[in-house]
Order: structure tokens, then sequence, then C-alpha cells
């Protein structure tokens, strides 16, 4: 017998320090394959952000740099610019992208940096122990919207991949989910597509994750992926918003 | 030698970095420093394997920078005060990942918005750290256009040299000044190579990682005391100064930047009036010059500190003289300079 | 003819590969792991078909498939 499936080259034997059934796992797996499947370890330099993949650094097998909140886009810009051979990315949760780090993010994308951004939505600041993010829906509750968040007052949660779509610097722009083993699937063709683009030197790639926070939303890890099907899914449509023109 | 010719201090300094192999510049607009950014703008844009960016924010800059340093190239980004306390974050940063690189700072008037006139209400900022933590950069004060430059080479020199970064804290009226200058052959110095360290990809070696923290106190602490190691190094190898007439002066003034241009007027104006006096110019704040100051207090018994400030380096002045003299203060603050003639007459105040 | 292979001191138990396992051949064990997780296990090994769905819902990349 062969072994079909198996460890990713690009991921250390270092276990992952996230809560069981975690989706961060499974995105830092997919992101991984990818960078094995195209053969790019060894040139790749990856940016990881202060949340609770913070440690990301020490599962990804390749060069690593950490970066302050919300600031991987302009660091990984630093390191691009500098090394435009190198396969950049960065890894960002919701409250670091979409909150702290909008400018740095919206910047990036509209300069049509030529790097990957792997974008984990997952509805809440998870390392903090569960305050609102932007990406928080309306009426859900946490920390710091606890009688649930009202839009009037806290916002409408943001849809990024759309918001960013209407750059004209972003080239591929994608939202997957990693509830289920068709969205997985679907999930690492997308995330290829993205690290394709940037190999391809065709400019800024972004792939929001739906990702399940089963510690922070108090639901089973079970519970949560169905959670992420319920709620997050209708809200959050999966799908591409921006894919590169095919030049005829 | 090579030849003199007219600049702007804003320009010179970014001739002087590209001269210094300084490819990687990433700022946004402030006055009175904005003459740089078009400079790298107008020289970067069209080199190879060089990147100017017009960032979307200060913070967003000095991250570039981070970026860039980690990869191993000279990288740079310039600001006055109010952008300087942005990239504050970013700097720390850079401190405890130790990241080569050199930030320019013409300093305005503050506090807030402030107004665009030369002060020098930063030294605490720029000497003390700025950001969080227990860091310091290396702070060169120059005092000329000329040294404009020449502090400018260096900075790029000792950034590599210790790992650190490094502020050219200037003021808006150097930014602005135009004097001849002269780009010099510089001796080939040695510097660490960097080639065990920078950020690659792992070809051929184990993955490397920039990281800025260790949730380990123990392990932090180490780290601390190796960046307290590197700066008592620092502060036995490169501390720099100029002194003017200390020998039997009746008082010495301390001043930097700017300041000190006005007090070497005011030596020979009082002079004139029979009065000696003389000048200890510190050209690096961090490293504070506090032996020679120390040393110069065992003959002099009165100091008066100058500053475009409430008075900020008149405490590393008496912490240096240590109560063996007598410090005075005069300072202006708001983005006003302080005249030769009010300055001598507070000489006479203090004799 | 396929199998997978369970890494018991990786599991969390999370259950995520039973739910995801089409021949609902995976159940939890009763015994404890080192980190006080109950890990998953295999029953009736002969139905696996290899699809590997539980390996790729796995975020603690704890099971190998064979084929
Ligand atoms: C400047 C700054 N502000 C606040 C924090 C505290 N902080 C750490 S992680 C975090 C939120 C992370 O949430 P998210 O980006 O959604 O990542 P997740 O943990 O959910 O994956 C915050 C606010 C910080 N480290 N730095
Ligand atoms: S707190 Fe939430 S996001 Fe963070 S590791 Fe735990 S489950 Fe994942
Ligand atoms: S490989 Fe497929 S059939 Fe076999 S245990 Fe895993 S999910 Fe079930
Ligand atoms: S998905 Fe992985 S971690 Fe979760 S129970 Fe199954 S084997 Fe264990
Ligand atoms: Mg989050």
């Amino acid at each position: 017998m062969k072994k079909v499936f198996g460890r990713p080259v690009s991921l250390t034997d270092v276990p992952f320090t996230y809560c069981p059934g975690c989706h961060h796992g499974i995105a830092h797996r997919l992101v991984a394959e990818v960078l094995d499947e195209f053969g790019v370890r060894e040139n790749t330099i990856g940016v990881c952000p202060v949340g609770c993949s913070v440690f990301a650094y020490l599962f990804f097998n390749c060069d690593m740099v950490c970066a302050a909140h919300g600031r991987a886009p302009a660091i990984a810009t630093g390191i691009k610019r500098s090394r435009p051979d190198s396969i950049v990315f960065t890894y960002q949760g919701d409250g670091d992208l979409a909150s702290i780090g909008t400018a740095e993010i919206v910047h990036a994308a509209n300069r049509g940096e030529n790097i990957t951004v792997i974008f984990i939505n997952n509805a809440i600041y998870g390392m903090t122990g569960g305050q609102m993010a932007p990406t928080t829906l309306a009426g859900q509750i946490t920390q710091t919207s606890p009688y649930g968040r009202d839009p009037k007052t806290m916002g409408y949660p943001i849809r990024v991949s759309e918001m960013l779509s209407t750059l004209k610097g972003a080239t591929y722009i994608s939202r997957v989910a990693l509830n289920k083993p068709a969205n997985i699937i679907k999930a690492k063709k997308s995330i290829k597509k993205a690290f394709q683009v940037q190999l391809d030197r065709k400019g800024f790639s972004l792939v929001e994750i739906l990702s399940s926070c089963p510690t922070n939303w108090g639901l089973s890890p079970v519970e949560a992926s169905k959670w992420v099907e319920e709620n997050m899914i209708p809200y959050y449509p999966l799908g591409e918003f921006r894919v590169p023109e095919e030049v005829a | 030698m090579g030849e003199k010719i007219l600049m702007k201090g804003n320009e010179a300094i970014g001739e002087a970095a590209i001269r210094a192999g300084c490819r990687y510049y990433f700022g946004y607009p402030i006055t009175p420093q904005s003459e740089l950014t078009a400079y790298m703008a107008k020289k970067l844009l069209k080199m190879k394997n060089a990147a100017f960016i017009q960032a979307e924010s200060e913070i967003a800059a000095i991250n570039m920078v981070y970026g860039a340093a980690a990869t191993g190239v000279r990288a740079m980004t310039s600001s006055s005060s109010p952008g300087i306390s942005l990239k504050q974050e970013g700097i720390s940063y850079i401190a405890l990942a130790e990241l080569p690189c050199v930030v320019v700072n013409m300093m305005r008037g503050g506090p807030g918005l402030g107004d665009i006139q030369p002060s020098q209400g930063d030294y605490f900022q720029a000497t003390k750290g700025g950001g969080h933590g227990d860091y310091h950069l290396i702070v060169l004060a120059p005092s000329s256009v000329q040294e404009l430059v020449d502090l400018t080479m260096d900075a790029f020199d000792l950034a590599d040299k210790y790992r650190n970064p490094v502020m050219i804290l200037g003021d808006g009226l150097l930014g602005q000044m135009m004097e001849a200058v002269e780009f010099k052959e510089r001796p080939k110095v040695d510097l660490p190579d960097k080639g065990d360290w920078i950020i690659t990809g792992c070809k051929d070696r184990e993955p490397r990682h920039i990281v800025p923290f260790d949730l380990d106190p123990s392990v932090l602490e180490k780290w601390n005391y190796n960046l307290g190691e590197k700066y008592k190094k620092i502060k036995e190898k490169e501390v720099r100064y100029e002194a003017v007439n200390t020998e039997n002066a009746e008082l010495i003034i301390v001043a930097y930047g700017t300041v000190a241009r006005i007090v070497k007027t005011v030596i020979s104006n009082a002079k004139e009036e029979g009065i000696n006096i003389g000048l200890i110019r510190p050209i690096t704040l961090f490293p504070f010059p506090e032996k020679v100051i120390n040393k110069t207090a065992d003959n002099v018994k009165k100091f008066l500190v100058v500053e475009m400030s409430l008075g900020q380096m008149v405490e590393d002045v008496k912490l240096s003289v240590n109560g063996k003299a007598e410090v005075n203060f005069y300072g202006r603050a708001g983005g006003i300079i302080p005249s030769p003639e009010e300055i001598l007459k507070e000489v006479k105040k203090c004799l | 003819m396929a199998k997978i292979v369970i890494d018991e001191e990786r599991c969390k138990g999370c259950e995520l590969c039973l739910t995801a396992c089409p021949k609902h051949i995976i159940t939890m064990s009763d015994n404890f792991n080192k980190k006080g997780y109950h890990p998953a296990k295999q029953i009736n090994p002969e139905e696996c078909s290899g699809c590997a769905f539980c390996a790729i819902t796995c975020p603690d990349v704890a099971i190998e498939v064979f084929k």
C-alpha cells in the first residue's frame, strides 16, 4: 500500500497549538500542501500575524517573519519589493486584517502587491478571548457585544472580499470555507490559484477562509462547523470575486 | 576629494543614503522633510533592484522597512515629529528583532500637530526609546548639511554593525538649509556578514524566523539583557561630540543640532565682550557624551544647556555632571529658534 | 484495499473526522492520550474506501491514508 495522504513537507513536526477542532489547522495544512505542490517551500517567506496564529512561524517549514498586529501586508510588501523572486504570503486573522490592519490590506491590494494573503475569518477575536471582530455577525454575542452585535452602534459585519474586489489592483479574491470535505477541497483549489497568480507575477491574491472558533463561540467543534454552514455562509457567500483577466 | 555641490539638507540626506547603498525607501509626506521623500522617488524609481513606495501611512512605511531590512538590504524611512510618533510601534519591533535600518526625523514643533517650524521637542522620544519596551536607537544629531551627509552614511554602517535601528535627528531648519557639501570617498569599513540571519528562503539551510516576541519571560529577559549588552558596547565605542573652546571657559554651553550652530556665534560674540565660554556639542545623542561632560565639570563650574524645547537633554547633562557643577537651562519651544542675543543674555545671567 | 493510521498523540479528540467519514467507521476511543484527549479510532477497517475525507478534515493532521 502507498501513502496517499500524509503530512506535507512544508509543515514542521511541531504540533499545532490551536484548540481542538479549530479550523486554523486545516488552513495551515492546505497552504503547506500548495507550497509542496508548487515546489516552492525553499523560496517562500511567510509573514504571520498577531492572533491565535502568532505561532505559525513554528508550524510552517519555511522562512517566516512575525508582524505587529495588522501590519503583515506592509511587511510582506517590504520583503517582496526587495526579493521579487521569492514567494511571499501573509496569514492573518479578521481582527488583524479587517480592523487594526485595514489600511495595510487595502493599500497592499490597491498597489497590486504580488503577494498572497490567507485571511482567516472566524467572526471573533480568538486569541484575546472572544471579543467582537469587524466580521462578527449581527446579533452575535461576544465578550464585547454581550447583548449581541447591534449594527446600529457597532457597525455591520464587513465583507472583506467584496470590499477589496472593488479595487482594480487586486487580481484574485475568493471566499472559501472549511466546514466539510467538499468545501475543504474547493478551498485548496482556491489557495492554489492564489499562489499561481503570484507565481505568474499577476499581482495581489487573497483567499478569505471562513473558519471556526469552537472555543470562543462556545460550541463543540462539530457544532461549530455546522454554525459556519448555517450562519456564516449565508452572510458571507462563497465563491470567486475577482479572477485574473485572461490575456486574449 | 569629491567636488562641492550646493544642496538642500533634505535632498543631501537622500543622496547620501543612495551613495551608502540604500535602495529601499518607504515614506509618507510630511513637512518639513517632504523633499527627502520626493528625492528618493525621483532617484529610486529609475533604479534597478530598488523600491520607492509612498506608503499609506507612517505605520505602513516603517513596516515596509521592517520587511525589507529582514531580507538584508539597506532600507530607510523618514518623517517629521507626528509621523515619527506613528512609527514608534514598528521601531520597537525592529529593535527587538535587531534589524538594521535608518529612520530620519526632521523635527517640527509639537506636541500634537504642532506647527512646521524647527524644534528639538522629540529628544526624549528619540533617545529614551520612543516606543514601548526597553530599547534604544543610535541617535545622530547633525548640525550642518555636510554632517547630514556624513552622518547618514555612517548611520547605515552603524545600523549594520550593531543590527540596530539608527535615527538621524535633525530639524526643519537643517532640512531646508542650502549648503555646499562634498560626498567624500569613504574608507571601506569592515561590517559583519548578514548571511547568517537574513530571511531569503530556506534553500540549503534550516528555515529562519524573525520573531519580535517570546511569551516565556525568562527567554524575553535574556533577549533584553542581550540588547543591554549591545547598548553598553555602543556607549563604549560610538560616542561622538565636538568640543569648542572648552579650555579655560567660564561656562560651557551644551547644545546640539541647529542650536549648536547658533551657539558658535554666541561664543565669538561673547569673546568680543571679554566673556570666555565654550561649547560641547553632542553628535551622538545616544550614546550620550557623558564622560567628556563629567570630566569638563571638574574644571568648569557652570553649564548652560540650550535647546529648542522646554528642557529635555538638560536631564542627561545633569546626570553627566552628577552634581559637580551648576547646570542651567534656556529653551524656546513650539518652533521658535533662539537668537544669539538672547542666548548671550542667558549666559550673562548665569555668570 | 485502503487503510488509515491515526496518530493518537496528535489527535485532540475533536470528532470532526468522525462526522466527515461517509462510511461512519470512525469513533472515539475510551482511552486517553498523553494530552488527555480521547483519540479517534477506526472501526471496521475493511470498509474504508481510502477517500481521505477524515484526513483532509483533521485540523491536527493526525491521519495518514494508505491505498
Ligand atoms: C497593537 C495591539 N493591539 C492589541 C493587541 C491584542 N491582540 C492580540 S491578538 C488580537 C486579536 C486577534 O484576533 P484575530 O486577528 O481575529 O485572530 P484570531 O485569534 O481570531 O485568529 C488582539 C486584539 C496586540 N497584540 N497588539
Ligand atoms: S481560540 Fe478560537 S481561533 Fe484561537 S485556537 Fe482556539 S478555537 Fe482556534
Ligand atoms: S478514508 Fe474515507 S472511508 Fe476511510 S476512514 Fe477516512 S473518511 Fe472513512
Ligand atoms: S479530526 Fe483529527 S484531531 Fe479531530 S478527532 Fe479526528 S483525528 Fe483526532
Ligand atoms: Mg479572528
